[in-house]
């Protein structure tokens, strides 16, 4: 009856999991409800047009078969004038355009508040992430946050289409229980007479097509799930021949995929019958009856029509109710998986009286610093190691030594509380400035490179926008991409698909080093940057490092030993404590754990002193 | 609408549920349109009773058969209608079945080259979305408009012959009302593609911040995402909008037509009533057929749609569907026996898009049981040579053999049982580590899997698990870590028992505990067969009976290491920078290993 609703069928891509919370969820959720009001209050004005209007729309749609009834029995059977059925002609045709204008505004104020609704969810989902440090980072998978502000946000538009849907349906159901009641008490009783049957057809039905639908929507998230395991795994099933096999798995869980179908629109097109043989009873009853009342001229001809007219009208909103149950359960479902992210709350906020950092020398110490990230599991024990601008610094030590623990801490990505040390860079503690300041003096270089889709100019001038091209390339040249980069397709404007996937993983370092380069930092930061790439790459690299860290504070970790040799002084590091420091000379001559490890591992130093001599050593 | 013809034709392979939904619609059709006929008729009785005779004229009979043909009909209408519904979603859901099989199967098959093209992502979201449409459009294009084109056709003919110029001036308009309701969706279309689009960087640009979230951080760059992020937001959210603006026009408009033609029906008919060339009865029946009319006219513009976006679906879908896999099987393949692992390429030659060539004359001879190094930079060739072995690409030019026998010559399945391949970076499925394990040979004992783990170096650390091999690995095997993934991939190899084997160990950032099980099970794998190796250890390029090194995609030095290293070219350069720190423990290289292998398990 309304135009609302129906998101075009958008927006329906892969949601996995959660199956489990839409076949629990509730219908009404108090809290996604209360916390909504908010973002609609926003559009408080179009929310108020879509209100009234609304009101006028159903009262126009509902005044039609009422129109008819009076129309024939006030005028026609009146033996009226043509005139009189003029003005009655002039009324409608008022009415009409009354209901033009209330749905116009109706639907588009709708949509500007639900889309004011989304907009503003996703805005703040966004800018909460934005805010949420590493360690949530650490414990919730990308997948998982991308459902909530794409799969719950789709989720919950089609919920507020469902709304004014709902709404509509049931204040036409309840014009139309009035009109009956209006045109003829007695005659609107005994058409209603079929309601509670169909509300008993309806209780027994919904839970069979709840069942039924929900197994629809487990059915195809295995099959999408199986499709996007064979893709993504096409190469071990092509070297292993697997193609046959793993087809006949698929078919298995397409034809249940199809099997849930067929049971569910068994169930969907059944309902559909039963609703056209209660209209007809009922329309059979209020002609039976009403013809009887006629003669007794207790009822009109013109009403009779009007009775049949609304009763034809009159099982659409019940129906829509009952099948818009299931899906109302999952947008609540949706509502509150969005709001428990926003309401996550931030464990990393500047201090309020934080300061902007000057430019910093490049002095960093780490002072007496305790760290975990589980409670009773301590990372870093009482460390203690004192930079000073422009040395190099190298980290080593197995694998869970702490390493990567100790440049995230430096780069705040993680707080340590207070009472557990402090790292200071130039005698400032970076707990009492801003993270901003401190992080844009920082740069570092990850072992697994990251472009961003963009050109390969934004991705290296990434959040420094206003660097010359001529420091770009500076850049570049230092780190021996500028070479790679113009043979590329159009250079530096070339659009790297997909996080570079175009470029090989040594070249995407390549890039992600002269990004860290552009920044110029005070502070560099190599976590393992070279262990994934090639001895030939790393090999160029190595030489552009030597310019580059002339007058910066680096920190390195590195696990082979040629990144290490040239560094100003070496840290051990074992079970997150620093148990040696010097140069490399140096501590060959100590003859402990790094001359021990030195000589053992002919490739790399990772290997803590407990499992030199046992074979399983894997974390 | 070629694409269109072939969807149905896919269609018509059910054909016997397209006729059933046909037979079952006509029926419908016919029941539904003779009820306003006898709504009609009951209140003309009732009409003329009232205004010709008494109470004891009630025409009870007659309204006793009106209301009993009443009930009977839309029973009839209600039966015929459920099988219309049901058999018209049984065939769209059969249709979405057979091309989704045949959509999964096809892709399997296609080669490296086509999955090197086409992102995950976009072909989960044609297997999702386009199927989707398709399905959409058979239910709605294929059973239900012709449903509402006869309800529409029959319906209006009744009005014409009833009373022609109420009937004419009823509906002349509707054919107008869908025609621009149709344009209306044709717009709307524009915009949902545009909105579509955004909402795809709007993805892209969350994906991005939430994967790259250290680089973020790093960079103190979150005002700058967010930036990004809000742009984007507020263009959906404006072109949605726009489409809901478009929308709500069209469809207020076409319920303000039907009011219309309600009011002149009323007007017009309301007038012929009075003068008595119209009974009452008639005037509800044309009030009743317009409010059956609304229905057609109101879909005409869904139907539309479903048939442009099946048309688009069906484009995306067929092309992969029509792709054919550049490495295709002879039709007279042979199988290729069980190879002894002469390995020899011929003056190969090769390239991924015609213009850059990746590989140049190359040319080696591999005796079985040889080891071959290869080593060069990125982007060098090293991944392709081994990529032509078990034909996931072709070559352009040349040829490779495996004892003698043309790798093109052979059916698949018996040339990739013969060449093993050891991933670095291995894809796990979400089943068992057993089910893992045995991925290419299901067939396999119980015995033979903990064989192979153990060669593997991982069966200590399976049996560790609480399940043991019956553990479940979780999603892209993330419970592993990359070096126990990748003895998972030589343990998988193991068990296929290859004559060739191809290891690809060109990256690794494992500590050194995990680097000495791997290499453990690298040189027990590498037992009696032909191996390629993607050379990233020293330890392996030294143990390598062959050096290949790599540049451009020529092979520019080979040799063992002695000769290369006499030979003072790229590879003495590499040696020096690179590896000859490394080197220098190494004299004494062979006590460590001795150490560890005796401590191990």
């Amino acid at each position: 009856m309304m135009g609302g609703g129906r998101g075009g069928g958008m927006l329906q891509g892969t949601r996995r999991g959660h199956i489990d919370d839409e076949v629990f969820g509730s219908v009404y959720n108090r809290r996604v409800v209360l916390r909504m009001i908010p973002y609609m209050f926003r559009y408080k004005g179009f929310a108020v047009i879509a209100t009234l209007s609304m009101l006028v729309f159903t009262a126009t749609q509902i005044a039609v078969p009422w129109f008819v009834a009076t129309g024939i029995d006030e005028y026609i059977l009146k033996d009226a004038t043509f005139g009189q059925l003029t003005v009655l002609f002039a009324v409608f045709v008022g009415t009409a355009g009354l209901n033009w204008v209330s749905n116009y505004a109706q639907q588009l104020a709708m949509a500007k508040v639900g889309q004011g609704i989304l907009f503003g969810l996703r805005r703040d989902m966004f800018a909460h992430l934005q805010k949420l440090s590493l360690s949530y980072y650490d414990k919730t998978e990308v997948g998982r946050i991308m459902s909530r502000v794409q799969g719950d946000t789709g989720q919950l538009q089609e919920f507020m289409a469902l709304v004014v849907m709902t709404l509509g349906d049931m204040l036409s159901l309840a014009g139309i229980v009035i009109m009956l009641l209006v045109l003829n008490v007695k005659l609107g009783l005994i058409s209603m007479v079929t309601i509670p049957i169909l509300i008993l057809i309806m209780a027994f039905w919904q839970p069979f097509a709840r069942k039924a639908f929900m197994r629809v929507r487990v059915a195809i998230s295995i099959v999408n799930g199986a499709l996007n395991e064979n893709i993504t795994g096409i190469r071990v099933v092509q070297s292993m021949n697997r193609q046959d096999r793993n087809l006949e798995i698929f078919d298995d869980k397409n034809r249940e995929h199809l099997n849930a179908n067929l049971y569910a629109s068994r169930l969907s097109s059944g309902l559909i019958g039963v609703v056209d043989v209660l209209t007809a009873v009922s329309i059979v009853l209020a002609i039976g009856f009403g013809a009887q009342m006629i003669l007794n001229n207790e009822l009109q001809v013109g009403a009779l029509i009007g009775f049949i007219l609304y009763i034809q009208r009159f099982f659409d909103p019940i129906r829509n109710l009952t099948m818009q149950y299931t899906q109302l359960q999952r947008s609540m479902a949706s509502g509150s998986r969005i709001f428990d992210l926003l309401d996550t709350p931030l464990d990393l906020e500047d201090a309020p009286d934080a300061v902007e950092l000057p430019r910093l020398r490049g002095e960093v110490e780490f002072r007496n610093l305790n760290f975990s990230y589980v409670p009773e599991e301590p990372i870093l024990k009482n460390v203690n190691l004192h930079v000073n601008p422009g040395e190099t610094v190298a980290i080593v030590g197995p694998t869970g030594a702490g390493k990567t623990s100790m440049v995230s801490l430096l780069s705040r990505f993680y707080d340590v509380p207070r009472g557990n040390g402090a790292i200071l860079v130039d005698g400032w503690d970076i707990r009492d400035v801003t993270r901003n300041s401190l992080a844009r003096q920082m740069s570092m270089v990850l072992q697994e490179p990251f472009l961003f889709s963009g050109t390969v100019r934004e991705n290296i001038k990434y959040n420094n926008g206003d660097v010359t091209d001529m420091r770009m390339i500076e850049a570049a040249q230092a780190v021996n991409a500028h070479n790679f980069i113009m043979r590329l397709e159009d250079g530096y404007d070339t659009y790297l698909a997909e996080r570079g996937v175009n470029l090989s993983l040594g070249q995407r370092q390549l890039l992600s080093f002269a990004r860290a380069i552009v920044a110029d930092p005070r502070v560099l930061i190599l976590d393992e940057a070279t262990a994934n790439i090639d001895s030939y790459t790393e090999v160029l690299i190595q030489r552009a490092l030597q310019n580059l860290l002339n007058d910066r504070t680096a920190i390195v970790i590195a696990h082979r030993l040629s990144t290490i040799r040239g560094a100003d002084k070496i840290v051990v590091l074992n079970l997150g404590e620093v148990i040696e420091e010097g140069t490399h000379d140096q501590l060959l001559a100590r003859n402990g754990l790094y001359s021990r490890l030195y000589a053992m591992n002919y490739a790399s130093i990772e290997e803590p002193l407990e499992l030199a001599g046992r074979a399983d050593g894997d974390s | 609408m070629k694409v269109i013809l072939r969807i149905i034709r896919i269609a018509l392979r059910h054909k016997w549920r397209l006729i059933g939904a046909y037979v079952a619609m006509a029926g419908a059709v016919a029941a539904y349109l003779m009820l306003p006929s006898l709504f009609q008729d009951a209140i003309d009785r009732i009409y003329f009773a009232f205004t010709e005779g008494g109470v004891s004229d009630l025409p009870r009979n007659e309204l006793l058969t009106i209301a009993v043909a009443i009930v009977v009909l839309s029973i009839v209408r209600g039966v015929l209608s459920f099988f219309q519904t049901y058999l018209g979603e049984a065939l769209s859901q059969l249709v979405s079945f057979d091309i989704r099989n045949r959509f999964y199967n096809h892709v399997q098959h296609l080669s490296f080259g086509f999955h090197d093209r086409h992102h995950t992502g976009n072909l989960m979201s044609r297997a999702i979305t386009d199927v989707e449409n398709i399905r959409m459009f058979i239910n709605m294009g294929l059973v239900r408009m012709p449903y509402f084109m006869l309800l529409f056709i029959i319906a209006g003919i009744i009005m014409m012959w009833m009373d022609w110029r109420l009937g004419l001036l009823s509906t002349s308009f509707l054919p107008f009302v869908a025609y621009h309701s149709v344009v209306m969706r044709l717009k709307m279309r524009a915009i949902w593609l545009s909105v579509q689009e955004k909402m795809a960087e709007l993805n892209t640009v969350l994906q991005e911040n939430l994967t790259g979230v250290r680089v973020v951080k790093a960079f103190a760059a979150e005002r700058h995402e967010e930036e990004r992020y809000s742009t984007r937001n507020a263009s959906v959210a404006e072109d949605m909008v726009e489409a809901e603006k478009l929308r709500a026009s069209n469809t207020s408009f076409m319920n303000f037509a039907f009011l219309i033609s309600l009011a002149l029906i009323l007007w017009f008919g309301g007038w012929r009533v009075i003068n008595g060339e119209m009974t009452p009865g008639e005037l509800a029946g044309f009030v009743f057929y317009m409010q059956i009319l609304s229905m057609p006219v109101r879909m005409t513009a869904w139907m539309v749609n479903a048939y442009a976006r099946a048309t688009s679906a069906g484009q995306r879908l067929f092309e992969i569907l029509d792709t054919e896999s550049p490495v295709q099987e002879k039709p007279d393949a042979g199988e290729m026996p069980r190879v002894k692992g002469h390995v020899r390429f011929e003056d190969v030659s090769f390239s991924y898009d015609d213009d850059v060539p990746v590989l140049r004359n190359v040319n080696i001879d591999a005796q079985p049981g040889m080891v071959i190094a290869l080593l060069g930079a990125p982007g060098s060739g090293k991944s392709t040579i081994v990529n032509l072995i078990p034909r996931f690409y072709d070559v352009a030019g040349g040829r490779v053999t495996i004892d003698g026998i043309d790798v093109r010559d052979v059916s698949f399945e018996s040339l990739r049982r013969n060449v093993g391949f050891v991933q670095q970076d291995v894809f796990l499925f979400t089943t068992s580590m057993r089910e893992n394990i045995a991925y290419g040979r299901e067939s396999a004992s119980a015995a033979e899997v903990t064989q192979a783990a153990k060669i593997a170096q991982l069966h200590d650390f399976i049996e560790s698990l609480d399940q043991g091999y019956e553990t479940p690995i979780g999603e892209r095997g993330s419970t592993l870590s990359g070096g126990q993934r990748q003895r998972m991939s030589i343990a998988r190899a193991v068990l296929l028992d290859p004559p060739v084997l191809i290891l690809d160990d060109s990256t690794s950032s494992v500590d050194a505990g995990t680097e000495e099980l791997i290499r453990q099970a690298m040189i027990s794998v590498m037992q009696g067969r032909t191996t390629f190796v993607i050379a990233h250890r020293l330890s392996t390029v030294h143990r390598a009976d062959l050096i290949l090194v790599m540049q451009e995609g020529e092979i520019v030095e080979q040799g063992t290491h002695q000769e290369l290293l006499a030979a003072s070219g790229l590879y003495r350069d590499i040696y020096e920078l690179q590896l000859r720190p490394q080197e220098e423990v190494m004299k004494d290289m062979e006590a460590p290993v001795i150490v560890t292998a005796e401590g191990g398990s």
